[in-house]
Protein backbone atom coordinates (compact mmCIF):
# COMPACT_ATOMS: atom_id res chain seq x y z
CA UNK A 1 0.00 0.00 0.00
CA UNK A 2 2.80 2.67 1.09
CA UNK A 3 4.56 1.53 -2.40
CA UNK A 4 1.44 2.59 -4.36
CA UNK A 5 1.10 5.82 -2.29
CA UNK A 6 4.44 6.46 -3.29
CA UNK A 7 3.85 5.61 -7.03
CA UNK A 8 1.34 8.38 -6.74
CA UNK A 9 2.91 10.99 -5.01
CA UNK A 10 6.31 11.14 -7.22
CA UNK A 11 4.69 12.10 -10.37
CA UNK A 12 2.16 14.37 -8.91
CA UNK A 13 5.53 16.46 -7.13
CA UNK A 14 6.94 16.02 -10.56
CA UNK A 15 4.51 17.52 -12.81
CA UNK A 16 3.46 20.21 -10.18
CA UNK A 17 7.09 21.04 -10.05
CA UNK A 18 7.21 21.45 -13.85
CA UNK A 19 4.04 23.69 -13.65
CA UNK A 20 5.43 25.78 -11.05
CA UNK A 21 8.88 26.11 -12.65
CA UNK A 22 6.96 27.19 -15.95
CA UNK A 23 4.13 29.65 -14.11
CA UNK A 24 7.53 31.38 -12.67
CA UNK A 25 9.66 31.59 -16.13
CA UNK A 26 6.61 33.00 -18.00
CA UNK A 27 5.69 35.63 -15.38
CA UNK A 28 9.64 36.65 -15.48
CA UNK A 29 9.29 36.62 -19.17
CA UNK A 30 5.98 38.61 -19.06
CA UNK A 31 7.54 41.44 -16.76
CA UNK A 32 10.27 42.32 -19.46
CA UNK A 33 7.93 42.09 -22.30
CA UNK A 34 5.10 43.85 -20.69
CA UNK A 35 6.65 46.68 -21.40
CA UNK A 36 7.75 46.85 -25.00
CA UNK A 37 4.38 44.86 -26.09
CA UNK A 38 2.58 47.91 -24.98
CA UNK A 39 4.94 50.17 -26.63
CA UNK A 40 4.30 48.41 -30.10
CA UNK A 41 0.98 48.43 -29.77
CA UNK A 42 0.58 51.95 -29.00
CA UNK A 43 3.52 52.63 -32.02
CA UNK A 44 1.14 50.53 -34.34
CA UNK A 45 -2.10 52.58 -32.97
CA UNK A 46 -0.22 56.02 -33.18
CA UNK A 47 0.93 55.27 -36.85
CA UNK A 48 -2.14 54.87 -37.80
CA UNK A 49 -3.64 57.74 -36.40
CA UNK A 50 -0.51 59.99 -37.79
CA UNK A 51 -2.10 58.84 -41.30
CA UNK A 52 -5.56 59.68 -41.13
CA UNK A 53 -5.16 63.18 -39.69
CA UNK A 54 -3.85 66.39 -40.33
CA UNK A 55 -0.65 67.65 -38.89
CA UNK A 56 -0.41 67.30 -35.19
CA UNK A 57 1.76 68.31 -32.10
CA UNK A 58 -0.09 67.00 -29.31
CA UNK A 59 -0.47 63.88 -28.03
CA UNK A 60 -3.83 62.34 -29.19
CA UNK A 61 -3.00 59.39 -26.76
CA UNK A 62 -3.64 61.24 -23.86
CA UNK A 63 -6.69 62.64 -25.01
CA UNK A 64 -8.54 59.97 -26.32
CA UNK A 65 -12.11 59.31 -24.71
CA UNK A 66 -15.21 57.07 -25.88
CA UNK A 67 -17.58 58.37 -28.05
CA UNK A 68 -20.77 56.56 -29.31
CA UNK A 69 -23.30 56.32 -31.64
CA UNK A 70 -26.72 58.17 -32.27
CA UNK A 71 -28.70 54.89 -30.98
CA UNK A 72 -25.97 54.81 -27.87
CA UNK A 73 -25.58 51.23 -29.37
CA UNK A 74 -21.64 51.17 -30.57
CA UNK A 75 -19.01 52.81 -28.21
CA UNK A 76 -16.36 53.91 -30.15
CA UNK A 77 -12.59 55.47 -29.35
CA UNK A 78 -11.78 58.96 -30.71
CA UNK A 79 -8.63 60.60 -30.68
CA UNK A 80 -8.34 64.39 -31.32
CA UNK A 81 -5.48 65.97 -33.17
CA UNK A 82 -4.41 69.37 -32.44
CA UNK A 83 -1.91 71.81 -34.29
CA UNK A 84 -0.73 74.94 -31.40
CA UNK A 85 -3.62 73.86 -29.37
CA UNK A 86 -6.23 73.96 -31.96
CA UNK A 87 -8.23 70.88 -33.08
CA UNK A 88 -7.83 70.27 -36.77
CA UNK A 89 -9.22 66.67 -36.65
CA UNK A 90 -10.16 63.59 -34.90
CA UNK A 91 -9.16 59.87 -35.39
CA UNK A 92 -12.18 57.23 -34.62
CA UNK A 93 -11.48 53.24 -34.57
CA UNK A 94 -14.52 51.77 -35.44
CA UNK A 95 -14.89 48.28 -36.80
CA UNK A 96 -17.46 46.23 -39.11
CA UNK A 97 -18.32 42.36 -38.53
CA UNK A 98 -19.13 42.08 -42.25
CA UNK A 99 -16.19 41.93 -43.72
CA UNK A 100 -15.66 38.77 -46.01
CA UNK A 101 -13.81 37.33 -43.80
CA UNK A 102 -15.69 38.58 -40.52
CA UNK A 103 -14.59 42.05 -38.59
CA UNK A 104 -12.46 44.84 -39.88
CA UNK A 105 -11.11 47.06 -37.54
CA UNK A 106 -10.06 50.41 -39.04
CA UNK A 107 -9.23 54.06 -38.16
CA UNK A 108 -11.09 56.64 -39.69
CA UNK A 109 -9.86 60.38 -40.16
CA UNK A 110 -12.21 63.32 -39.99
CA UNK A 111 -11.94 66.78 -40.47
CA UNK A 112 -13.66 69.41 -38.50
CA UNK A 113 -16.07 70.36 -41.05
CA UNK A 114 -17.39 67.12 -40.40
CA UNK A 115 -15.53 65.18 -44.31
CA UNK A 116 -13.62 62.48 -43.93
CA UNK A 117 -9.43 62.48 -44.56
CA UNK A 118 -8.37 59.28 -45.06
CA UNK A 119 -8.91 55.95 -43.04
CA UNK A 120 -6.72 52.67 -42.36
CA UNK A 121 -7.23 49.37 -41.54
CA UNK A 122 -6.00 48.48 -38.81
CA UNK A 123 -6.81 44.65 -38.23
CA UNK A 124 -9.11 42.79 -40.41
CA UNK A 125 -9.16 38.81 -42.07
CA UNK A 126 -9.94 39.95 -45.97
CA UNK A 127 -8.89 37.86 -48.88
CA UNK A 128 -5.16 38.78 -49.58
CA UNK A 129 -4.86 40.84 -53.26
CA UNK A 130 -8.84 41.31 -53.31
CA UNK A 131 -10.46 42.22 -50.00
CA UNK A 132 -7.09 43.97 -48.94
CA UNK A 133 -7.26 46.11 -51.52
CA UNK A 134 -9.30 48.53 -49.55
CA UNK A 135 -6.29 49.67 -47.86
CA UNK A 136 -5.08 50.98 -51.03
CA UNK A 137 -4.78 54.01 -52.39
CA UNK A 138 -6.71 53.56 -55.07
CA UNK A 139 -9.60 52.87 -53.09
CA UNK A 140 -9.08 55.06 -50.41
CA UNK A 141 -7.99 58.30 -52.75
CA UNK A 142 -11.90 58.42 -53.39
CA UNK A 143 -12.35 59.43 -49.61
CA UNK A 144 -10.06 62.45 -49.37
CA UNK A 145 -12.53 65.06 -48.83
CA UNK A 146 -15.58 62.67 -48.87
CA UNK A 147 -18.73 64.54 -47.22
CA UNK A 148 -20.83 61.89 -45.67
CA UNK A 149 -23.42 64.04 -45.26
CA UNK A 150 -23.83 65.39 -48.22
CA UNK A 151 -22.73 62.43 -50.72
CA UNK A 152 -24.08 59.22 -50.51
CA UNK A 153 -21.71 56.95 -48.55
CA UNK A 154 -22.33 53.51 -50.59
CA UNK A 155 -21.11 51.52 -53.47
CA UNK A 156 -22.29 52.41 -56.63
CA UNK A 157 -23.98 49.17 -56.90
CA UNK A 158 -26.14 50.67 -54.37
CA UNK A 159 -26.90 54.19 -55.20
CA UNK A 160 -24.02 55.50 -53.84
CA UNK A 161 -20.89 57.74 -54.85
CA UNK A 162 -18.27 55.04 -53.95
CA UNK A 163 -16.69 53.06 -56.49
CA UNK A 164 -15.84 49.58 -55.10
CA UNK A 165 -13.20 47.54 -55.53
CA UNK A 166 -13.52 45.25 -58.25
CA UNK A 167 -14.13 41.51 -57.45
CA UNK A 168 -14.35 42.94 -54.01
CA UNK A 169 -17.91 44.60 -53.32
CA UNK A 170 -18.20 42.82 -49.83
CA UNK A 171 -15.24 44.22 -48.57
CA UNK A 172 -15.80 47.69 -49.49
CA UNK A 173 -19.06 47.78 -48.44
CA UNK A 174 -18.02 46.81 -44.89
CA UNK A 175 -15.22 49.64 -44.54
CA UNK A 176 -18.16 51.95 -46.10
CA UNK A 177 -19.82 50.49 -42.95
CA UNK A 178 -17.61 51.25 -40.47
CA UNK A 179 -16.97 54.08 -41.71
CA UNK A 180 -21.01 55.05 -41.33
CA UNK A 181 -20.67 54.06 -37.85
CA UNK A 182 -17.74 56.56 -37.50
CA UNK A 183 -19.21 59.11 -39.18
CA UNK A 184 -22.29 58.66 -36.75
CA UNK A 185 -20.95 58.50 -33.24
CA UNK A 186 -18.76 61.99 -34.64
CA UNK A 187 -21.68 63.63 -35.74
CA UNK A 188 -23.20 62.35 -32.32
CA UNK A 189 -20.71 63.93 -30.53
CA UNK A 190 -20.57 67.02 -31.86
CA UNK A 191 -24.80 67.42 -31.39
CA UNK A 192 -24.32 66.78 -28.23
CA UNK A 193 -21.29 69.68 -27.41
CA UNK A 194 -23.42 72.18 -29.32
CA UNK A 195 -26.12 71.46 -27.22
CA UNK A 196 -24.00 71.92 -23.87
CA UNK B 1 30.86 14.94 -35.80
CA UNK B 2 30.30 11.22 -35.98
CA UNK B 3 28.24 9.65 -38.58
CA UNK B 4 25.09 9.31 -36.20
CA UNK B 5 25.10 12.84 -35.45
CA UNK B 6 25.67 13.85 -39.04
CA UNK B 7 22.53 11.32 -39.63
CA UNK B 8 20.64 13.31 -37.16
CA UNK B 9 21.39 16.10 -38.34
CA UNK B 10 20.41 16.12 -41.59
CA UNK B 11 17.26 13.61 -41.63
CA UNK B 12 14.78 15.78 -41.06
CA UNK B 13 15.70 18.33 -44.15
CA UNK B 14 14.27 16.49 -47.42
CA UNK B 15 14.51 12.52 -46.71
CA UNK B 16 11.84 12.59 -43.72
CA UNK B 17 10.92 16.31 -44.24
CA UNK B 18 8.08 16.90 -41.83
CA UNK B 19 6.13 18.38 -44.15
CA UNK B 20 6.60 16.73 -47.56
CA UNK B 21 7.16 13.37 -46.19
CA UNK B 22 5.95 12.91 -43.02
CA UNK B 23 3.10 15.56 -43.25
CA UNK B 24 3.12 16.61 -40.02
CA UNK B 25 2.14 19.62 -38.28
CA UNK B 26 -0.18 20.82 -41.68
CA UNK B 27 -2.53 23.32 -39.68
CA UNK B 28 0.04 26.19 -39.89
CA UNK B 29 1.45 24.68 -42.84
CA UNK B 30 -1.49 26.07 -44.90
CA UNK B 31 -3.00 28.22 -42.82
CA UNK B 32 0.00 31.07 -42.61
CA UNK B 33 1.83 29.83 -45.73
CA UNK B 34 0.60 33.11 -47.78
CA UNK B 35 3.28 34.69 -48.24
CA UNK B 36 6.87 34.11 -48.04
CA UNK B 37 8.10 36.03 -45.04
CA UNK B 38 4.70 34.62 -42.83
CA UNK B 39 6.39 30.98 -44.27
CA UNK B 40 9.52 31.94 -43.07
CA UNK B 41 8.32 33.73 -39.97
CA UNK B 42 6.09 30.31 -38.79
CA UNK B 43 8.75 28.19 -39.67
CA UNK B 44 11.34 29.84 -37.61
CA UNK B 45 9.22 29.78 -34.89
CA UNK B 46 8.21 26.50 -34.92
CA UNK B 47 12.22 26.01 -35.05
CA UNK B 48 12.67 27.44 -31.79
CA UNK B 49 10.36 25.69 -30.06
CA UNK B 50 11.28 22.84 -31.23
CA UNK B 51 15.02 23.27 -30.74
CA UNK B 52 14.04 24.17 -27.01
CA UNK B 53 11.75 21.74 -26.06
CA UNK B 54 13.56 18.84 -27.74
CA UNK B 55 16.71 19.95 -25.56
CA UNK B 56 14.84 20.32 -22.56
CA UNK B 57 12.99 17.47 -22.25
CA UNK B 58 16.18 15.06 -23.04
CA UNK B 59 17.26 17.19 -20.12
CA UNK B 60 14.88 15.90 -17.81
CA UNK B 61 13.58 12.77 -19.25
CA UNK B 62 15.05 10.72 -16.52
CA UNK B 63 12.91 12.56 -13.59
CA UNK B 64 9.81 12.25 -15.46
CA UNK B 65 7.89 9.19 -14.40
CA UNK B 66 6.30 7.14 -17.14
CA UNK B 67 2.46 8.17 -16.42
CA UNK B 68 2.85 11.65 -16.58
CA UNK B 69 5.21 11.66 -19.35
CA UNK B 70 2.67 13.61 -22.22
CA UNK B 71 1.18 15.77 -19.69
CA UNK B 72 4.67 16.85 -18.58
CA UNK B 73 6.06 17.30 -21.86
CA UNK B 74 3.03 19.46 -23.03
CA UNK B 75 3.39 21.91 -20.14
CA UNK B 76 7.41 22.29 -21.17
CA UNK B 77 6.05 22.68 -25.02
CA UNK B 78 3.79 25.14 -23.85
CA UNK B 79 5.75 27.12 -21.40
CA UNK B 80 8.58 27.74 -24.55
CA UNK B 81 5.58 28.79 -26.92
CA UNK B 82 4.36 31.02 -24.77
CA UNK B 83 7.83 32.40 -24.26
CA UNK B 84 8.27 32.90 -27.78
CA UNK B 85 4.46 34.49 -28.57
CA UNK B 86 5.35 36.78 -26.17
CA UNK B 87 8.72 38.20 -27.38
CA UNK B 88 7.36 38.21 -30.81
CA UNK B 89 4.32 40.41 -29.58
CA UNK B 90 6.63 42.93 -28.21
CA UNK B 91 9.69 42.74 -30.66
CA UNK B 92 7.79 41.54 -34.06
CA UNK B 93 4.01 42.97 -33.48
CA UNK B 94 3.59 42.85 -37.56
CA UNK B 95 4.25 39.32 -38.02
CA UNK B 96 2.71 38.73 -34.83
CA UNK B 97 -0.78 40.04 -35.98
CA UNK B 98 0.14 38.12 -39.48
CA UNK B 99 -0.03 34.92 -37.83
CA UNK B 100 -2.28 35.46 -35.15
CA UNK B 101 -3.58 32.21 -33.43
CA UNK B 102 -1.60 29.64 -35.48
CA UNK B 103 1.06 30.93 -33.03
CA UNK B 104 -0.36 29.38 -29.84
CA UNK B 105 -1.43 26.73 -31.44
CA UNK B 106 2.31 25.85 -32.38
CA UNK B 107 1.88 23.40 -29.02
CA UNK B 108 -0.57 21.32 -30.81
CA UNK B 109 2.05 21.11 -33.87
CA UNK B 110 2.31 17.17 -34.30
CA UNK B 111 6.03 18.00 -35.44
CA UNK B 112 7.00 19.07 -31.83
CA UNK B 113 5.05 16.48 -29.47
CA UNK B 114 6.48 14.14 -32.25
CA UNK B 115 9.73 14.03 -32.22
CA UNK B 116 9.47 14.76 -28.05
CA UNK B 117 8.37 11.05 -27.77
CA UNK B 118 10.15 9.96 -30.81
CA UNK B 119 13.31 10.98 -30.55
CA UNK B 120 14.09 13.65 -27.45
CA UNK B 121 12.97 11.13 -24.99
CA UNK B 122 14.78 8.58 -25.63
CA UNK B 123 18.19 10.32 -26.79
CA UNK B 124 21.35 12.49 -24.97
CA UNK B 125 20.85 16.66 -25.60
CA UNK B 126 23.23 16.94 -27.86
CA UNK B 127 21.49 14.23 -30.54
CA UNK B 128 18.02 15.65 -29.72
CA UNK B 129 19.43 19.13 -30.44
CA UNK B 130 21.09 17.64 -33.65
CA UNK B 131 17.46 16.48 -34.55
CA UNK B 132 15.79 19.45 -33.92
CA UNK B 133 17.81 21.60 -36.04
CA UNK B 134 17.31 19.39 -38.79
CA UNK B 135 13.86 18.66 -38.74
CA UNK B 136 13.45 22.53 -37.80
CA UNK B 137 15.42 23.27 -41.14
CA UNK B 138 13.13 21.22 -43.37
CA UNK B 139 10.25 22.92 -41.85
CA UNK B 140 11.34 25.93 -42.49
CA UNK B 141 12.47 25.40 -45.39
CA UNK B 142 8.79 23.82 -46.79
CA UNK B 143 6.41 26.22 -45.21
CA UNK B 144 9.20 28.94 -46.85
CA UNK B 145 9.07 27.44 -50.12
CA UNK B 146 5.49 26.40 -49.46
CA UNK B 147 4.73 30.58 -49.23
CA UNK B 148 6.67 31.33 -52.10
CA UNK B 149 4.99 29.31 -54.33
CA UNK B 150 1.55 30.47 -53.44
CA UNK B 151 2.75 34.48 -53.25
CA UNK B 152 4.75 33.86 -56.30
CA UNK B 153 1.88 32.68 -58.21
CA UNK B 154 -1.03 34.37 -56.42
CA UNK B 155 0.22 37.96 -56.03
CA UNK B 156 3.26 38.18 -58.43
CA UNK B 157 5.69 38.98 -55.57
CA UNK B 158 8.68 37.37 -53.58
CA UNK B 159 9.20 38.47 -50.29
CA UNK B 160 7.02 41.27 -50.64
CA UNK B 161 9.09 42.57 -53.96
CA UNK B 162 6.51 43.01 -56.27
CA UNK B 163 7.63 41.75 -60.15
CA UNK B 164 4.61 42.16 -61.94
CA UNK B 165 2.66 45.31 -62.62
CA UNK B 166 -0.02 46.69 -60.31
CA UNK B 167 -2.65 45.75 -62.68
CA UNK B 168 -1.35 42.11 -64.04
CA UNK B 169 -4.25 39.68 -63.04
CA UNK B 170 -2.61 37.03 -60.50
CA UNK B 171 -3.75 33.49 -60.04
CA UNK B 172 -5.41 34.89 -56.89
CA UNK B 173 -6.48 31.26 -56.19
CA UNK B 174 -3.06 30.34 -55.02
CA UNK B 175 -3.50 32.99 -51.66
CA UNK B 176 -6.97 31.69 -50.87
CA UNK B 177 -7.84 28.74 -48.88
CA UNK B 178 -8.12 26.11 -52.31
CA UNK B 179 -4.75 27.35 -53.44
CA UNK B 180 -3.09 25.78 -50.09
CA UNK B 181 -3.87 22.59 -50.93
CA UNK B 182 -3.31 22.51 -54.77
CA UNK B 183 0.31 24.36 -53.94
CA UNK B 184 0.70 21.59 -51.21
CA UNK B 185 -0.50 18.68 -53.94
CA UNK B 186 2.29 20.17 -56.51
CA UNK B 187 5.23 20.21 -54.54
CA UNK B 188 4.70 16.81 -53.16
CA UNK B 189 4.02 15.43 -56.80
CA UNK B 190 8.12 16.85 -57.61
CA UNK B 191 9.41 16.02 -54.07
CA UNK B 192 7.88 12.34 -54.69
CA UNK B 193 9.36 12.45 -58.06
CA UNK B 194 13.06 13.58 -56.44
CA UNK B 195 13.12 11.05 -54.12
CA UNK B 196 12.04 8.10 -56.42
CA UNK B 197 9.06 7.32 -55.11
CA UNK B 198 6.40 5.57 -57.36
CA UNK C 1 -30.28 37.00 -35.10
CA UNK C 2 -26.54 37.29 -33.33
CA UNK C 3 -26.54 33.70 -32.73
CA UNK C 4 -27.97 32.60 -36.30
CA UNK C 5 -25.41 34.29 -37.57
CA UNK C 6 -22.76 32.79 -35.56
CA UNK C 7 -23.96 29.51 -36.89
CA UNK C 8 -23.92 30.04 -40.19
CA UNK C 9 -20.51 32.09 -40.88
CA UNK C 10 -18.55 29.40 -38.66
CA UNK C 11 -20.46 26.54 -40.38
CA UNK C 12 -20.33 27.57 -44.15
CA UNK C 13 -18.25 30.59 -44.46
CA UNK C 14 -15.68 30.65 -42.24
CA UNK C 15 -15.42 26.53 -42.42
CA UNK C 16 -13.10 25.47 -39.69
CA UNK C 17 -11.26 23.54 -41.83
CA UNK C 18 -11.43 24.45 -45.17
CA UNK C 19 -11.21 28.33 -44.98
CA UNK C 20 -9.24 28.49 -41.18
CA UNK C 21 -7.29 24.83 -41.37
CA UNK C 22 -8.04 23.46 -38.00
CA UNK C 23 -7.94 20.22 -37.49
CA UNK C 24 -6.10 19.44 -40.97
CA UNK C 25 -4.87 16.39 -39.13
CA UNK C 26 -7.64 14.38 -38.25
CA UNK C 27 -9.12 15.73 -41.72
CA UNK C 28 -6.50 13.93 -43.59
CA UNK C 29 -5.97 11.24 -41.39
CA UNK C 30 -9.32 9.71 -40.52
CA UNK C 31 -11.27 10.20 -43.56
CA UNK C 32 -11.29 7.21 -45.21
CA UNK C 33 -14.24 6.12 -44.93
CA UNK C 34 -17.79 7.52 -44.02
CA UNK C 35 -18.61 5.65 -40.46
CA UNK C 36 -15.03 6.47 -38.92
CA UNK C 37 -15.55 10.56 -40.29
CA UNK C 38 -18.79 10.03 -38.52
CA UNK C 39 -17.38 9.27 -35.05
CA UNK C 40 -14.46 11.29 -35.11
CA UNK C 41 -16.71 14.16 -36.46
CA UNK C 42 -19.05 13.33 -32.84
CA UNK C 43 -15.82 12.85 -30.72
CA UNK C 44 -14.97 16.71 -31.92
CA UNK C 45 -17.81 18.14 -31.21
CA UNK C 46 -18.46 16.74 -27.78
CA UNK C 47 -14.94 17.39 -26.31
CA UNK C 48 -14.95 20.76 -28.36
CA UNK C 49 -17.76 22.23 -26.71
CA UNK C 50 -17.18 20.71 -22.66
CA UNK C 51 -13.32 21.81 -23.65
CA UNK C 52 -14.72 25.57 -24.67
CA UNK C 53 -16.93 25.64 -21.16
CA UNK C 54 -14.15 24.57 -19.00
CA UNK C 55 -11.43 26.74 -20.68
CA UNK C 56 -14.14 29.57 -20.65
CA UNK C 57 -14.86 28.80 -17.05
CA UNK C 58 -10.95 29.30 -16.14
CA UNK C 59 -10.53 31.94 -17.82
CA UNK C 60 -12.75 34.51 -16.59
CA UNK C 61 -12.63 32.86 -13.44
CA UNK C 62 -8.78 32.83 -12.58
CA UNK C 63 -6.67 33.92 -15.50
CA UNK C 64 -8.08 36.96 -15.83
CA UNK C 65 -8.86 38.38 -12.49
CA UNK C 66 -5.04 37.65 -11.27
CA UNK C 67 -3.80 38.93 -14.75
CA UNK C 68 -2.44 35.54 -15.33
CA UNK C 69 -3.17 36.21 -19.38
CA UNK C 70 -0.29 34.89 -20.15
CA UNK C 71 -0.56 31.43 -18.88
CA UNK C 72 -3.60 30.54 -21.35
CA UNK C 73 -1.72 28.66 -23.50
CA UNK C 74 -0.33 26.26 -20.51
CA UNK C 75 -3.67 26.11 -18.93
CA UNK C 76 -5.66 25.87 -21.72
CA UNK C 77 -3.42 22.82 -23.34
CA UNK C 78 -3.44 20.94 -20.05
CA UNK C 79 -7.30 21.22 -19.19
CA UNK C 80 -7.91 20.30 -22.88
CA UNK C 81 -5.60 16.83 -22.34
CA UNK C 82 -6.67 16.05 -18.85
CA UNK C 83 -10.49 16.55 -20.48
CA UNK C 84 -10.05 13.96 -22.58
CA UNK C 85 -8.65 11.67 -20.35
CA UNK C 86 -11.29 11.89 -18.31
CA UNK C 87 -14.37 11.81 -20.53
CA UNK C 88 -11.81 8.51 -21.98
CA UNK C 89 -12.44 7.26 -18.75
CA UNK C 90 -15.66 7.95 -18.06
CA UNK C 91 -17.46 6.50 -21.30
CA UNK C 92 -15.07 3.22 -20.83
CA UNK C 93 -17.11 2.90 -17.53
CA UNK C 94 -20.60 3.82 -18.39
CA UNK C 95 -20.84 2.87 -21.81
CA UNK C 96 -18.86 0.62 -23.57
CA UNK C 97 -21.29 0.34 -26.84
CA UNK C 98 -20.11 4.61 -27.07
CA UNK C 99 -16.50 3.67 -25.90
CA UNK C 100 -16.53 1.23 -28.78
CA UNK C 101 -17.41 3.61 -31.41
CA UNK C 102 -15.82 7.09 -29.83
CA UNK C 103 -13.40 5.75 -27.72
CA UNK C 104 -10.31 5.21 -30.48
CA UNK C 105 -10.85 8.78 -31.36
CA UNK C 106 -10.70 10.60 -28.15
CA UNK C 107 -6.34 10.13 -27.74
CA UNK C 108 -6.21 11.96 -30.81
CA UNK C 109 -8.02 14.66 -30.40
CA UNK C 110 -5.66 16.21 -27.74
CA UNK C 111 -3.44 17.20 -30.58
CA UNK C 112 -6.44 18.41 -32.93
CA UNK C 113 -5.37 22.32 -32.81
CA UNK C 114 -9.03 23.26 -33.86
CA UNK C 115 -10.08 21.57 -30.14
CA UNK C 116 -7.45 24.72 -28.59
CA UNK C 117 -8.21 26.94 -31.02
CA UNK C 118 -11.16 27.39 -30.96
CA UNK C 119 -10.66 27.50 -26.97
CA UNK C 120 -8.67 30.53 -27.32
CA UNK C 121 -10.84 32.19 -30.48
CA UNK C 122 -13.96 32.10 -28.24
CA UNK C 123 -11.60 34.58 -25.51
CA UNK C 124 -9.76 36.15 -27.98
CA UNK C 125 -13.64 37.55 -29.72
CA UNK C 126 -14.94 38.26 -26.29
CA UNK C 127 -17.86 35.92 -26.53
CA UNK C 128 -20.39 35.47 -23.80
CA UNK C 129 -20.54 32.40 -22.63
CA UNK C 130 -24.06 31.30 -24.26
CA UNK C 131 -22.47 32.91 -27.47
CA UNK C 132 -19.09 30.82 -27.30
CA UNK C 133 -21.05 27.61 -26.70
CA UNK C 134 -23.04 28.62 -30.28
CA UNK C 135 -19.60 29.40 -32.12
CA UNK C 136 -17.57 26.23 -31.06
CA UNK C 137 -20.80 23.82 -31.64
CA UNK C 138 -21.14 25.63 -34.71
CA UNK C 139 -17.52 25.07 -35.57
CA UNK C 140 -17.40 21.45 -34.42
CA UNK C 141 -20.87 20.54 -37.07
CA UNK C 142 -18.92 22.55 -39.88
CA UNK C 143 -15.51 19.87 -38.66
CA UNK C 144 -18.48 17.10 -39.11
CA UNK C 145 -19.73 18.35 -42.30
CA UNK C 146 -16.43 18.97 -43.54
CA UNK C 147 -14.73 15.85 -42.62
CA UNK C 148 -18.03 13.21 -43.65
CA UNK C 149 -18.12 14.99 -47.20
CA UNK C 150 -14.32 14.37 -47.92
CA UNK C 151 -14.46 10.87 -46.64
CA UNK C 152 -17.61 10.08 -49.15
CA UNK C 153 -15.15 11.47 -51.98
CA UNK C 154 -12.64 9.20 -50.49
CA UNK C 155 -14.53 6.32 -51.07
CA UNK C 156 -15.18 6.95 -53.95
CA UNK C 157 -11.37 7.67 -55.44
CA UNK C 158 -10.62 4.39 -54.10
CA UNK C 159 -12.35 2.61 -56.96
CA UNK C 160 -10.65 5.07 -59.61
CA UNK C 161 -8.27 4.90 -61.70
CA UNK C 162 -5.93 7.40 -60.56
CA UNK C 163 -2.42 8.86 -62.67
CA UNK C 164 0.43 7.32 -60.59
CA UNK C 165 1.77 10.80 -60.47
CA UNK C 166 -0.83 11.95 -57.91
CA UNK C 167 -1.45 8.84 -56.13
CA UNK C 168 -1.67 8.67 -52.60
CA UNK C 169 -1.12 12.37 -50.71
CA UNK C 170 -1.37 14.34 -53.83
CA UNK C 171 -4.63 13.16 -54.98
CA UNK C 172 -5.73 13.95 -51.13
CA UNK C 173 -4.81 17.44 -51.14
CA UNK C 174 -6.41 18.34 -54.82
CA UNK C 175 -9.75 16.74 -53.84
CA UNK C 176 -9.62 19.01 -50.81
CA UNK C 177 -8.66 21.67 -52.38
CA UNK C 178 -11.60 21.38 -54.48
CA UNK C 179 -13.92 21.32 -51.79
CA UNK C 180 -12.50 24.37 -50.14
CA UNK C 181 -13.64 26.19 -53.32
CA UNK C 182 -16.97 24.83 -53.16
CA UNK C 183 -17.16 25.90 -49.73
CA UNK C 184 -15.52 29.36 -51.34
CA UNK C 185 -19.67 29.67 -52.83
CA UNK C 186 -21.15 30.23 -49.45
CA UNK C 187 -18.71 33.41 -49.12
CA UNK C 188 -20.85 36.59 -48.58
CA UNK C 189 -24.16 34.43 -47.54
CA UNK C 190 -24.04 36.50 -44.14
CA UNK C 191 -25.52 39.15 -46.06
Amino acid sequence: MARKKQGILQPLIVLVGIAVISAFTLGYVRQITEEPIKRAKDNQELAAIAEVVNEFDNNPFAEKMTITTANKKHKLTMYPARQNGVLNSVAIKTYTNTGFGGRIELMAGFNVDGSIKNFKVISGNETPGLGTKVDEPRFKEQFHGFYPGRQVLKVRQDGGDIDAVTAATISSRAVLKALERAYDAFRNFNSGKSNE
Amino acid sequence: MNKTSLNNLTRGILRENPIFVMLLGMCPTLGVSTSAANGLGMGLATAFVLMMSNIGISAVKNIIPDIIRIPSFIVIIASFVSVIEMLMQAYLPQLYSALGIYIPLIVVNCIILGRAEAFASKNNIWQSFLDAVGMGIGFTLALTLLGSVREILGNGSWFGWSFVGEDTPTMLLFIMPPGAFLALAGIIIVVNKLRGVK
Amino acid sequence: MAYIMIFITAIFVNNIILSQFLGICPFLGVSKKISTAVGMGLAVMFVMTLATVVTFLIYYTFLRPYHLEFMMTVAFILVIASLVQMVELIIKKTSPALYQSLGIFLPLITTNCAVLGIAILTVQRNYTLLAGICYTLASAMGFTLAIVIFAGIRERLERTEIPAAVKGTPIVLISAALLSMAFMGFAGIAY
